[in-house]
């Protein structure tokens, strides 16, 4: 059928609005890569009260990276901490022991580098100092290797970046013994850098001369994972 | 009965391609996405892998469909998904009698949304896995978009699939998007403005 012997459609004027909706959903789509982070944290804190009492989002903000084939599993009468590296000599605090030291308490907020953050996180644990005091550190440790028994996964923090005020190796996550997902039984917490830094499944801390690259690291991501003013961010 | 041809058969490989992918994608995502679940399966690279090569078997497959198939019917098949005229906006609006074409208007919408989610699960998903890889590709937004999407397909498709399989009046339209055929009769009630070859 020609163009001139066509009939018009019985519903009147067509018009192109199916090509609109996908490009303005495009648009809207594209576009939210410069608000969508600062919208959705906007509407999260909204949410956080009713957040609290019936689980909106399935996930209560955090996913669960892993390196490995599986996740380690925690046998509280097996489970050692090894404390080694450049010290006078290497000790290994069971939980039980973990447990006994000077227990702190911190509200703080757990940023990944991918962008998503879970706010008013209640930690519970201990400071590193209190762990250090256990060894006799040579003169030359200025670093220490966080090793996780997920192999190969490990960090280094400089000892400067791991006596900051609210750096706590956690072994309480919410009120609750760390969870298997979250690094149980113990995992490092500093929340001025990213959550690649704090190391979970935390079974050995070295002494070190100085920092080397972490599992992250060597894959390209800043040794300095300051939140805001590192890896691409603010920068 | 009489059975009018609705689909063809490259349209019919265009959707079930995509809802292969789709569910595949939907599958190993909420696996890398929900805490319950990642626990349990663990083996996070293997599922990182199986995520990333389904997103791009899924858009290769579209395209080799599209490609090898009759190109000049999904030409015209974009073209009648494209046109709203008077008819599609009352029937929008609840309004009756509003005669429907192959597709009414709230399939055009459905179509419209899934190409567009499609588009954006593509970008936002090359740039989480470029952004893994190089700083330049890094925006903090990238994966609340990509789990925006998410959420919005998924309600999607949950009415789609409400009206595909359950709802007594439509889900007739089943046998178009498998078999290619659908009664006449019901064709001619729910499609009235159609005129099937």
């Amino acid at each position: 059928m020609s163009e001139s012997t066509r009939t018009p459609a019985p519903g009147g004027t067509t018009l192109r609005v199916g090509r609109g909706v996908f490009l303005a959903t495009v648009a809207g789509g594209l576009t939210s890569l410069l608000w969508g982070r600062s919208v959705w944290s906007r509407v999260s804190s909204a949410i956080s009260p009713v957040e609290s009492l019936i689980p909106l989002v399935p996930t209560g903000g955090w996913r669960i990276y892993t390196v490995s084939g599986s996740l380690p599993g925690f046998d509280p009468t097996t489970w050692r901490l090894q404390l080694a590296g450049a010290v006078d000599r290497p000790v290994a605090l069971d939980y039980r022991e973990l447990l006994a030291l000077p227990k702190t308490e911190q509200v703080s907020t757990f940023h990944c580098v991918t962008g998503w953050t879970v706010h008013n996180v209640r930690w519970g644990g201990v400071r590193i100092k209190d762990v250090l005091a256990r060894v006799t550190p040579h003169p030359e440790a200025h670093a220490l290797r966080f090793v996780s028994a997920e192999h190969p996964y490990d960090d280094y923090l400089t000892l400067d970046q791991a006596s900051l005020s609210d750096v706590m190796l956690a072994y309480e996550m919410d009120g609750k013994p760390l969870s298997r997902a979250h690094g149980a039984p113990l995992r490092l917490v500093i929340p001025d850098m990213y959550g690649y830094k704090n190391v979970k499944w935390l079974n050995r801390i070295e002494l070190v001369p100085r920092e080397a690259r972490g599992y992250w690291e060597q894959l390209g991501y800043d040794q300095d994972a300051w939140v805001g003013r590192s890896n691409g961010y603010g920068t | 009965m009489r059975y009018v041809r609705r689909f063809s058969r490259t349209e019919r490989l265009l959707h079930w391609a995509n809802a292969l992918g789709f569910f595949t994608l939907l599958g190993s995502g909420l696996i890398l996405y929900l805490p319950s679940l990642a626990v349990v399966v663990g083996r996070r690279p293997l599922v990182k892998d199986v995520h990333f090569w389904s997103g791009i078997g899924w858009v290769v497959m579209l395209g080799v469909i599209a490609l090898a198939g009759d190109r000049r019917g999904i030409l015209r098949t974009a073209r009648e998904l494209d046109g709203f005229d008077r008819d599609d906006a009352r029937w929008l609006l609840g309004r009756r009698p509003a005669p429907q074409g192959r597709f009414n208007a709230g399939q055009k919408l459905n179509a419209a949304l899934t190409a567009a989610y499609t588009l954006l699960f593509f970008v936002s998903g090359m740039l989480l896995w470029l952004g893994e890889r190089d700083t330049r590709f890094r925006f903090a937004s990238t994966v609340v978009l990509h789990d925006g999407l998410m959420y919005a397909a998924v309600i999607l498709l949950i009415g789609h699939l409400y009206l595909a399989v359950i709802h007594p009046a439509t889900r007739h339209a089943l046998r178009g998007i498998t078999l290619g055929t659908v009664d006449e009769e019901w064709a001619g009630r729910h499609h009235a403005k159609w005129k099937p070859e």
